[in-house]
């Protein structure tokens, strides 16, 4: 192990080390717990210029309440979750085929289909950006959650399939062939055999992109006018034009856009570590 | 440890009767290739229109002025040329390039954090996720907290300096300001990298070096850091990709100010699509966008595709 496991050490360091830990922590983390105690301060005692002293009265239920009522935030809400979830689970859906796909047979171009995938991965998306919006303006599905949806899954679905390929690849083949030994078509292969074994990888894979795509802000930005497509991300930053100085109201945005994210990522972090070292390592 | 699995072949064997046969394949092969296509076709129509078409059709684009309403104007190079005397341009790319080179920093700094978390002490695991937590939002947040943060009349950072700094509202510091935002994120991915890396190092090699008195840096640097090459690699790999798409935290930072002095290719790009209706000129600062990390995505596919045979 390296560092020198802490039990080896002096029990001087090993005390100063405890207790610069949460120290560490606090330091690292000021800006968040900045913002959420300003989430909870009262206009007054902002407008007094205490922005920074511990609050002395305490407005959670107003802030709050004022952030969803007083703009759409509900409404935005609503629409990161439409767009959101039908992302997640389309663009798992096609790249557990195509990974599936790509891992199991051979055939020719399997590996230039394959590194097309990933490049498209690195491509910068700005260059996608204007012929993107076009298409859908010219489908007449700009500014919908459909658009955002969509564009979404497509993306995605590279990511993904790299991911789920390699997963797959690493499989014994000998199950594969037991199953068609037994009689199985392709797709109760894909089906019965493989999709119940890569179900850590979907869960890691659902996390990660789920975070992607909820946090996103350029494609919300490029397909949506005004609010009635408009995710959280837009949502919040449009919080800050409307008040430019009410920093309580624009804390309790930001910490209820945060919020989905951060849940998921601490209810299943495992997963999510998993997914972002497990893509990682393999390049 | 996933990555511990070796890597055995799943491509079914080529049956040399099949091979010998040649285009008559026996019928399990047949539906087996056909099998194969069907569960490709669905993501390749998708990756197709949203992806690949996209990207030939903003190079072409690219030759054209273009409002996005009237018809289009063939132009040849014009776009180019009038990119290439844009003093913006060299704004954008010299801040692509502060970009870069200070997003560097995020590996070491997550080297750092790692190193200083590795510990089996109790509450460690809650640590650990909390320091991660900041790669989890979204970049509108993170930029939003820094803005107030940065704010020269009550920021945290007037707070702490006894006098404030306009850092967003400074052609000189706007960039450092966003930048150092954007760090923070990027460090903790880095760290959960590391952190990863550093539980599959081999301990009988440290062990080994540790009887022959190696100790701190050089331990470090002759026998952890080559174990963790894979982790640098990859560290650098997201480092570099993410330096270069920088959007979310300057568009709601500086939105690409005060004066275009902290706009990036991609900020600028968006801005002359979206402010001025320039689709063609746009289009242009999208595709040497896409040339410069085309240079890098080669590297990286080669050494995917490498690792295959």
């Amino acid at each position: 192990m390296f560092p020198m496991p802490i039990d080896h050490w002096k029990p001087v360091n090993r005390r100063l080390y405890k207790l610069t830990l949460p120290l560490a922590l606090l330091v690292w983390l000021l800006p968040l717990i900045a913002v959420m105690v300003t989430s909870i301060r009262s206009t007054e005692e902002l407008t007094e210029g205490n922005y920074w002293g511990w609050p002395k009265h305490f407005a959670l239920f107003a802030n709050y309440h004022e952030a969803l009522t007083t703009s759409p935030m509900l409404h935005y809400f609503f629409n990161s979750v439409m767009i959101t979830v039908p992302a997640v689970i389309g663009a798992i859906a096609l790249a557990a085929m195509a990974g599936f796909s790509l891992a199991v047979y051979q055939f020719r171009g399997n590996l230039a289909l394959f590194a097309t995938f990933v490049g498209g991965n690195f491509v910068p998306i700005q260059i996608l950006m204007i012929p993107v919006r076009d298409l859908f303006l010219q489908m007449g599905l700009y500014n919908t959650l459909w658009a955002l949806m969509l564009f979404h899954i497509a993306f995605q679905t590279g990511f993904c399939t790299l991911f789920l390929r390699n997963f797959i690849k690493q499989l014994p083949y000998e199950l594969i062939e037991a199953g068609r030994i037994e009689g199985a078509g392709e797709w109760a292969i894909f089906w019965r055999i493989i999709l119940p074994l890569i179900r850590p990888a979907l869960a890691a894979l659902s996390i990660l992109v789920f975070t992607f795509v909820w946090n996103d802000y350029f494609w919300a930005l490029c397909l949506t006018q005004g609010d009635d497509a408009a995710p959280l991300t837009v949502g919040v930053a449009a919080l800050r034009g409307q008040w430019v100085t009410a920093w309580n109201l624009v804390s309790a945005g930001s910490i209820l856009a945060a919020l989905p994210s951060v849940m998921m990522f601490f209810a299943m972090q495992r997963h999510f570590v998993a997914g972002l070292t497990f893509g990682a390592t393999k390049g | 440890m996933i990555d511990s699995v070796p890597d055995t072949p799943l491509h079914q064997p080529m049956a040399p009767a099949a091979k010998a046969a040649g285009k008559r394949l026996s019928p399990s092969a047949r539906r087996q290739r056909r099998a194969a296509w069907l569960f490709l076709a669905p993501a390749c129509v998708m990756v197709a229109l949203f992806v690949l078409y996209p990207i030939l059709k903003s190079i072409s684009l690219s030759f054209y002025s273009w409002d996005g309403m009237t018809d289009k104007t063939f132009v040849g190079l014009a776009n180019y040329i009038e990119l290439f005397h844009a003093p913006t341009f060299y704004t954008a790319l010299k801040n692509n390039l502060l970009w870069l080179l200070l997003f560097l920093l995020a590996p070491p700094m997550g080297l750092a954090i790692a190193l200083y978390l590795n510990q089996a002490v109790a509450g460690i695991r809650l640590v650990k996720s909390l320091f991660f937590a900041p790669f989890v939002l979204s970049g509108v947040v993170v930029g939003l907290i820094f803005s107030w943060f940065y704010d020269p009349t009550f920021g945290l950072l007037a707070l702490i300096l006894g006098h404030g700094i306009p850092v967003l509202g400074d052609a000189h510091y706007v960039t450092f300001g966003i930048v150092f935002a954007a760090l923070w994120p990027q460090t903790a991915y880095c760290m959960i990298l590391y952190l990863t890396g550093l539980t599959g190092l081999n301990a009988d090699q440290i062990e080994a070096a540790r009887m022959e008195g190696a100790r701190g840096w050089a331990l470090l640097w002759h026998v952890v850091l080559p174990q963790l090459r894979p982790t640098t690699f990859m560290a650098m790999v997201v480092t570099i990709i993410g330096a270069l798409r920088s959007f979310d935290l300057i568009s709601v930072m500086s939105s690409g100010g005060p004066f275009e002095s902290s706009t990036v290719l991609a900020y600028y790009m968006y801005d002359q699509a979206i402010k001025y209706y320039r689709y063609g000129y746009s289009a242009a600062i999208a595709v040497v966008l896409f040339a410069i990390m085309l240079v890098y995505i080669a590297w990286h596919l080669r050494r995917l595709l490498r690792n295959e045979h």
